[in-house]
């Protein structure tokens, strides 16, 4: 229907699109007071808070890997329990995982940007769009809640029976708390593929969607079809612990290999829930950095939409070892093996991106290459980790330990990275240190590696994952891990400066700082509480760069976006007049 | 902004350009949160049916103690709750608002009626100490009859998915009771009745999962 209305419109009225530099109201003036916050529907503010809490998580996780690793510098105790040191690691990963990186990319960056580049006002369901965050914050109670009653100690995947024998109170709050915390990843994500159907300025085709929307669309449907399947699953957790209901206790005689497929079948999509929204930032950014049409949108678009789909076929593959059927485990090696294909995909068409691009290495754009390195070696340990002999030896090794990281950090933390410096002058009107952000950048570079590349000679030669003691011949190898983590620690310390200090004393960001033909940046820095003067008419793609920026136009909308043609001529002539 | 035209209808939020827009957004809302209430039993039924797999004997002992008569009735009260429900949606687009709260109230009837033959169930089954999980305590003469060590097993599935099955009616009422209430104060009516659809459509599912629930529970032999 939009499509049909937009020809129509185009015929009609163009107006060279300008937004106004320095815009007096935007949407932070718009209301304000700590009140107007908490009630907002507004989605940037919502996307803004999601921002700040992901980020209060982050550097509470963070803080906590800094303190396992300081403790894994010598061989036996250094400075804390052995005891202390499960329930470390296990809230470090819980976090990182539930309140990090799976709300991070589509909630917090998402929020801002997906119904700007859709020129819509706002998500579909606004009220439920807080109403997440809300679910989020009561989720983040529930954990500490777990913490203040003995804390849990079984991993941040909560097998059976570590999860149900006598752990008691502190893992009935904590799967409470991710159970809760479920139902605001399934709210963003009703609420995207909604606003993607429905809310779409007229112009928006299915052909002209940004790659960071079929990124967000893919994701959605991950979160869509996968988090109930988690939420039943710990729900049945939380009452095997208060009631002993044996579903997964082997102690009653339920069946704990039980809980470890319903487990993955939610926790494999998840990783995909971490990962493809990145994708979607890679894209946008290489774009924006290269100067360049995307290379095989198509093929980008729908890889997206593969990964989401084969990502729910794979989740054995967490399994080899715990006793499934030789034909099972099979299967799953050869499937996993399939997700490697359209995640390859990607990267060359990324690459082919950048072939003849003119090239702006600003921040974002090395955080691009950042991911491009360090995921790839994610990608390719996780084929070798697939592969069922290999899987064999290397199951439950530092070996995996670095596979994961390489991919959740090297890839997810990369791309949010590269989004948040992207996208940062438009959510704040602020422009960064570029050179603080570009050493920042290198060091996170050099820290990660060397906290991470050691872990997987450690890990192939034999070294256990969550252990506390280790035999004297992996010291140096855990050492250099710790002080690559403490590298880590100072890079974040600086982008926290750059960016908190870019507030108050930043350089004010002009409308379009990147020359980038997204939609997004056509409205003004901040933006507008509407986003956008006027619902926009999209004529271009959102990757044309082989058109001159002046000659880069968007259409202006009648009253109704169009809906009802009778209302076309006196708005629009005043808004012209206006421009 | 400038495209704010007279002709906003007031139930129109502001981020929609018309009524058509917004129905459709909370119909499709609604479809993938239905979507993913059906992998959230999805879950349990999955348990279900590996359990009932392991243990084929246990299942059907087991539920010669469910009362077959009284599930079949609460089936033939939630069909009819269904019915009534798209009543309710159908008076609404035909703007009889008087019949949409009567429909409604029916069908709010017919859901506590539900809910009380299904506490009857409960309190019967408890009686005899057939209780999930650790209240698992069985009269020696209900023992004789269970004598089968995952019997516990089969009534912890049984009350999860029924448990949670209630709820969802419970859920059902209270949106249903406040949805006649909006309706007494002239907030519906053939221009805007997307809280009806989407109640119903909501009402739907419930009414659907318990139809597998029944035979899958009840009678299985
Ligand atoms: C090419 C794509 C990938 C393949 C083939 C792959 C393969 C695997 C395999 C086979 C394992 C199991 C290793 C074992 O436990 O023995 C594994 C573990 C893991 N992978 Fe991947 N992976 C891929 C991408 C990703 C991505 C994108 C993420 C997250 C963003 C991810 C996160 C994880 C995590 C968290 C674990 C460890 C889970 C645990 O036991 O705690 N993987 N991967
Ligand atoms: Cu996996």
């Amino acid at each position: 229907m939009a499509i049909t209305e937009a020809k129509k419109m185009t015929t009609l009225q163009v107006k060279r699109f300008k937004p106004s530099e320095n815009p007096t109201n935007n949407y932070l003036t718009d209301e304000k007071g700590v009140w107007a916050w908490m009630t907002t529907v507004d989605h940037k503010k919502i996307g803004i808070m999601y921002l700040v809490a992901v980020a209060f998580f982050f550097a509470l996780a963070g803080f906590l890997a800094i303190a396992l690793r300081t403790e894994l510098w010598t061989p036996a105790k250094t400075f804390i329990e052995a005891d202390t040191y499960n329930q470390l690691f296990t809230l470090h990963g819980a976090m990182m995982v539930f309140f990090v990186l799976v709300p991070s990319i589509p909630a917090a960056l998402g929020n801002f940007i997906l119904p700007m580049q859709l020129g819509a006002k706002d998500v579909a369901f606004p009220r439920l769009n807080l109403a997440s965050l809300y679910i989020y914050v009561a989720g983040a109670i529930f954990t500490f809640a777990a913490l203040a009653s003995g804390g849990f100690d079984t991993g941040w995947t909560f097998y059976t029976p570590y999860s149900s024998d006598g752990n008691g109170a502190g893992v009935i709050w904590v799967t409470l708390g991710v159970f809760i915390l479920g139902f605001s990843s399934i709210l963003t994500g009703t609420n995207f593929i909604t606003t993607i159907h429905k809310l779409r300025a007229p112009g928006i085709t299915w052909d002209r969607l940004p790659l960071n929307i079929w990124a967000l669309y893919a994701t959605s449907i991950i979160q869509v079809l996968a988090t109930p399947v988690l939420a039943i699953t710990i729900l049945l957790l939380a009452f095997e612990n208060i009631m002993d209901i044996g579903i997964f206790d082997p102690a009653l005689g339920g069946d704990p290999v039980l809980f470890q497929h319903f487990f993955w079948f939610y926790s494999h999509p998840a990783v995909y829930i971490m990962i493809v929204p990145g994708f979607g930032i890679i894209s946008e950014v290489i774009s924006t950095f290269s100067k360049k049409t995307v290379f095989g949108y198509w093929a980008i678009a729908l890889s997206s939409l593969a990964i989401a789909f084969i990502g729910f076929l794979v989740w054995g593959h967490h399994m080899f070892t715990s006793g499934q059927s030789a034909v099972a485990t099979t299967v799953f090696s050869f499937l996993t093996f399939l997700v490697g294909i359209p995640t390859g995909i990607k990267i060359f068409n990324w690459i082919a991106t950048l072939y003849k691009g003119s090239i702006d290495m600003k921040t974002p754009m090395l955080y691009v290459f950042i991911f491009l390195f360090l995921f790839s070696i994610g990608g390719f340990t996780g084929i070798m980790l697939g592969a069922l002999s290999v899987d064999i030896h290397l199951h439950d090794t530092y070996y995996v330990v670095a596979h994961f990281h390489y991919v959740m950090m090297g890839g997810t933390l990369m791309a949010l990275l590269a989004g948040l410096h992207y996208w940062w002058p438009k959510m704040t009107g602020k422009m960064y240190n570029e050179t603080l952000a570009k050493i920042s950048a290198v060091l996170i570079f050099i820290g990660f590696n060397m906290t991470f590349l050691p872990q997987f000679v450690m890990g192939s030669q034999g070294m256990p994952r969550r252990y506390y003691n280790y035999i004297d011949q992996f010291t140096p190898f855990h050492q250099t891990s710790t002080i690559g983590s403490y590298i880590l620690g100072v890079a974040f310390l600086i982008i926290l400066y750059y960016l908190v200090k870019s507030l108050f004393g930043g350089e004010k960001a002009s409308s379009n700082p990147w020359n980038s033909r997204g939609l997004e940046w056509q409205s003004t820095s901040p933006p507008d509480f509407h986003n956008f003067d006027h619902t926009p008419v999209v004529i271009n793609g959102p990757y044309d760069y082989h058109k001159p920026m002046e000659e880069f136009q968007l259409g202006l909308a009648v009253s109704h976006n169009g809906h009802d043609a009778e209302h076309t001529s006196t708005e629009v002539e005043k808004t012209e007049e206006k421009a | 902004m400038a495209n704010h035209s007279a002709n906003h209808p007031a139930h129109v939020q502001h981020h929609f350009v018309d009524s058509d827009q917004q129905f459709d957004s909370a119909k499709l809302g609604m479809w993938v949160f239905l979507v993913n209430e059906i992998l959230f039993f999805g879950g349990l039924f999955c348990a279900y049916i590996i359990f009932r797999a392991w243990y084929p004997e246990l299942f059907t002992q087991a539920a010669l103690e469910l009362n077959a008569f009284w599930g079949g009735v609460n089936t033939v009260v939630l069909i009819g709750s269904s019915l009534t429900v798209a009543m309710a949606i159908r008076s609404a687009q035909r703007n009889e608002i008087k019949g949409l709260r009567i429909n409604l109230m029916i069908t709010i009837l017919l859901a506590c009626v539900f809910l009380v033959i299904k506490y009857f169930e409960y309190e019967h089954k408890l009686h005899y100490g057939i209780a999930p999980g650790s209240f698992w305590d069985p009269t020696p003469e209900k023992l004789a009859i269970l004598d089968h060590p995952k019997a516990n097993i089969f009534f912890s599935i049984y009350y999860m998915m029924t448990g949670i099955h209630g709820l969802h009616v419970l859920v059902g009422i209270g949106l249903m009771i406040w949805i006649y209430i909006r309706a007494g104060k002239g907030h519906f009516s053939s221009e805007y009745y997307t809280p009806v659809e989407i109640t119903g459509l909501y009402w739907h599912l419930v009414d659907l999962i318990w139809i597998f629930l029944f035979p899958l529970l009840y009678l299985i032999e």
